[in-house]
C-alpha cells in the first residue's frame, strides 16, 4: 500500500470537534476520517459521508438464503427423496416457512457480519496504522489527508486554530498489513512537536 | 415561540362532520333495515358490524396508551416531543368503551346467540365443550370482567395523562424531576401489567375468540394485540404527520418519524409471525376441531379477505417500509399508515364475521358506513383532546434529549 502524509489533530471535546469539522471541510481540506472513542451522533452527516450499503448487501444475502432454503427443500422433498409426512402434500410450503425463515436470517446475519468486517478491514492478524492511541480512550482524532498541493504548515496551524489540542504530521500506510503488532515499530518517519495556537 | 395550542382546521372539521354524517346515516339505515329486521341474519349483521368497529377502535386507541407506557418504562426520551398525540388519541378510550359496553349489553341482553353462541343456555347444557368452558364463558363473568377492564383502562389512562400535564405548570428540575419520572413509571407499570392481563390474554378470548365458541388458540390474544398495536402506531403516525403539515410540532422531525416507522415495520412482521404460527400449528396437527376455524377463511368464502389481509398487513409494510428513505418520507408513511389502519380493520372483520355470519357475509354499505361513523368519532374526540393540552411538553425532564434525537 502507499504511504501518504497526514496532518493529525487531537480534540478533547465534541463541542469543539463539530465546528472544527465544518470549518476544515469548508476550507477545502480532505478529511480522511475522524477517530472517536465512541459513536458520535451526527458526525457522519457532518463529515459528508454517504449512507452505508451494508443493508442492501444484507437484503441480497437474505434473498439468497430464502431461495437456497426453498430450492433445496423443494428439491429434496418433491424430487430427490419423496416421502409421505403425515399425509401432507409433498410440496407443503407452510411446513417449510420456519426453515426458510431461519436460512434467511442465517445468511443475512453471517453475510452482513463478514461484509462489515471486510468494509472495516477487520480480521485476525490484520494491522492498521493508529494515528493516536487516545482515539480509543478520550480523544477525538481528526486526520487530514495531504495532497501535493497541501501546505502542511498552514494545515497544522489551521487545525490548531480550530481547537485541536495536539497537532502533528504523520507518514502512514493507508491500508492494512499482516504481521505481529510491534509497539516500537516506526510507523511514521517524522513527528513534529506540539503546535499551539 | 412554539405553537402550543391546537386549533382544529376547517378541513379537519369538514372531514369529521362528513364522516359522522355518512356514518350516522348508515347507522340509522342499518338499525331500521337490519337491526329491526325480522331476519336473524340481518340482525346479526347489524350487531357484528358494531361489535367489530367498536372493539377495533377501542383497542387501537388503548394501544396508544400502551405505546406511551412502554416508552415510559423503557425510560425512552425520543417520543417526548410528540407524546401529546398518543395521549390525545388514548383520551378517546372512554367514548369507545361506552360504545363497546352498549354493544355487549345489547348482544347479551338481546340474546344475539349467532354472535356469542355461549349465551344460549340450552345449547350450552347439551354441549360438552361449551359446558366445560362455562366457568369462563358465561354472561355474568363476561360483563363483570369487561366492565372492570374498561374502567381500569379509562381510569389509569386518565391518571397517566394527568401526570403528563403536571409538567405544563413550569420547569421541573432535580429531585422534583426524579419524582415526576418515578410517578410516571409506577403508573405506566400498573397499566402495562393490567394490559397484559386484558389485551394480552383474557379480553380477546372473551370478546372475539368466543365468537367461535368451540374453538380456541393460545396465539389468539397476542395476534389481536399485535393487530391493534400496529393500528394504534399507524394512527399516531397519521396524526403526527397531519400536525406537522399544519405547522405544529416543530420539534418533531424525520428522526422521530423514522422511529415510528421502525415500530410499524417491526410489529407488522411480528403480527405476521403470529398470524403464521397460529395457522401453521393448526394446519400441521390437522385436528378437525381446530381446522374448522380456518376452513371458511382459507378455503371458503372469506378466502379473498384472508389473503388481502395478509398482503396488506405484511407484504406491503415489509417491502415498502424496509428502506430508510421510505420511513423518513411523509407521503409514503401517510400512505402506509392509512393502509394499515384499514388493513387491521379488515383483520378484525375476518375475526368477527365468519363465526357470526357464516358463509353469507356482506361487506357492504353498512360495514363501511359504520367504519365512517367510528372514524368520525375518533377524529372528533381526538381533535377535542388535542386542543385541551399544550401540544409539546416543553418542561418534561427528557425533552432536551428528545430534541437531539438522532436515528
Amino acid at each position: 500500500m502507499t504511504i501518504k502524509k497526514f496532518v493529525v489533530g487531537c480534540f478533547d471535546d465534541e463541542d469543539v470537534l463539530f465546528p472544527a469539522v465544518k470549518k476544515v471541510r469548508k476550507e477545502g481540506y480532505k478529511i480522511q476520517d475522524v477517530y472517536t472513542p465512541f459513536p458520535v451522533h451526527g458526525l457522519d452527516k457532518e463529515l459528508g459521508m454517504r449512507d452505508t450499503s451494508l443493508h442492501t448487501a444484507g437484503f441480497i444475502y437474505a434473498l439468497t438464503g430464502l431461495t437456497t432454503a426453498l430450492g433445496f427443500i423443494s428439491w429434496i422433498l418433491t424430487m430427490d427423496w419423496v416421502q409421505n409426512y403425515g399425509g401432507k402434500p409433498h410440496f407443503s410450503l407452510a411446513a417449510w416457512i420456519p426453515i426458510m425463515f431461519e436460512l434467511t436470517v442465517l445468511f443475512s446475519g453471517v453475510g452482513m457480519t463478514l461484509t462489515f468486517c471486510y468494509l472495516c478491514q477487520l480480521a485476525p492478524f490484520v494491522k492498521k496504522h493508529h494515528f493516536h492511541p487516545g482515539a480509543t480512550d478520550d480523544k477525538f482524532v481528526m486526520v487530514i489527508e495531504c495532497t501535493s498541493k497541501t501546505n502542511v504548515q498552514e494545515a497544522e496551524a489551521f487545525l490548531a486554530a480550530a481547537g485541536a489540542k495536539e497537532v502533528n504530521v504523520q507518514m502512514a500506510e493507508t491500508g492494512w498489513w499482516l504481521g505481529r503488532y510491534d509497539m516500537n515499530r516506526k510507523l511514521f518517519d517524522q513527528q513534529t512537536g506540539v503546535v499551539t495556537a | 415561540m412554539v405553537k402550543q395550542q391546537f386549533e382544529t382546521p376547517a378541513k379537519y372539521k369538514k372531514w369529521t362532520y362528513g364522516l359522522l354524517a355518512i356514518g350516522l346515516v348508515a347507522f340509522l339505515a342499518g338499525f331500521f333495515f337490519l337491526g329491526l329486521s325480522k331476519d336473524e341474519h340481518d340482525q346479526t349483521r347489524f350487531w357484528a358490524g358494531l361489535l367489530q368497529n367498536s372493539l377495533y377502535f377501542l383497542m387501537i386507541c388503548n394501544a396508544c396508551m400502551f405505546f406511551i407506557c412502554i416508552n415510559i418504562l423503557g425510560h425512552a426520551s425520543w417520543h417526548t416531543t410528540f407524546r401529546r398525540i398518543p395521549e390525545a388519541i388514548s383520551a378517546v378510550v372512554p367514548v369507545f368503551a361506552v360504545a363497546a359496553l352498549v354493544v355487549f349489553l345489547a348482544i347479551i341482553m338481546g340474546h344475539q346467540h349467532h354472535i356469542y353462541h355461549w349465551i344460549d343456555k340450552d345449547a350450552v347444557a347439551s354441549d360438552k365443550i361449551l359446558s366445560w368452558k362455562k366457568g369462563f364463558l358465561n354472561p355474568a363473568f363476561f360483563l363483570i370482567w369487561t366492565i372492570i377492564t374498561l374502567g381500569v383502562w379509562t381510569l389509569v389512562g386518565r391518571k397517566i395523562r394527568q401526570l403528563s400535564r403536571q409538567s405544563d405548570a413550569g420547569e421541573i428540575t432535580g429531585e422534583e424531576a426524579r419524582r415526576y419520572i418515578w410517578n410516571n413509571t409506577v403508573w405506566a407499570g400498573i397499566f402495562v401489567v393490567f394490559f397484559a392481563l386484558t389485551t394480552g390474554s383474557t379480553i380477546p378470548w372473551l370478546w372475539l375468540m368466543s365468537i367461535d365458541a368451540h374453538w380456541y388458540s393460545t396465539m389468539y390474544s397476542w395476534y389481536t394485540f399485535m393487530s391493534s398495536f400496529v393500528g394504534g402506531l399507524s394512527l399516531i403516525a397519521l396524526f403526527v404527520i397531519f400536525l406537522k403539515n399544519k405547522g405544529y410540532l416543530e420539534h418533531t422531525t424525520r428522526e422521530q418519524l423514522h422511529d415510528i416507522g421502525k415500530y410499524i415495520f417491526a410489529f407488522s412482521i411480528f403480527w405476521a409471525y403470529l398470524w403464521f404460527s397460529q395457522f401453521m400449528l393448526i394446519w400441521y396437527a390437522n385436528i378437525p376441531e381446530e381446522t374448522i376455524y380456518f376452513k371458511p377463511r382459507v378455503q371458503g368464502v372469506y378466502k379473498a379477505i384472508f389473503w388481502i389481509n395478509f398482503i396488506v398487513n405484511f407484504i406491503a409494510p415489509i417491502l415498502i417500509l424496509m428502506t430508510r428513505g421510505s420511513k423518513r418520507n411523509y407521503a409514503v408513511m401517510t400512505f402506509m399508515a392509512l393502509l394499515l389502519v384499514l388493513g387491521h380493520w379488515l383483520d378484525f372483520y375476518q375475526m368477527v364475521a365468519p363465526g357470526a355470519l357464516g358463509d353469507h357475509y356482506n361487506l357492504g354499505w353498512y360495514e363501511f358506513g359504520t367504519l365512517a361513523l367510528f372514524s368520525g368519532l375518533l377524529m372528533f374526540f381526538t381533535g377535542r383532546a388535542l386542543a385541551k393540552a399544550p401540544l409539546v411538553p416543553e418542561n418534561h425532564p427528557y425533552f432536551k434529549e428528545s430534541l437531539i434525537h438522532h436515528t
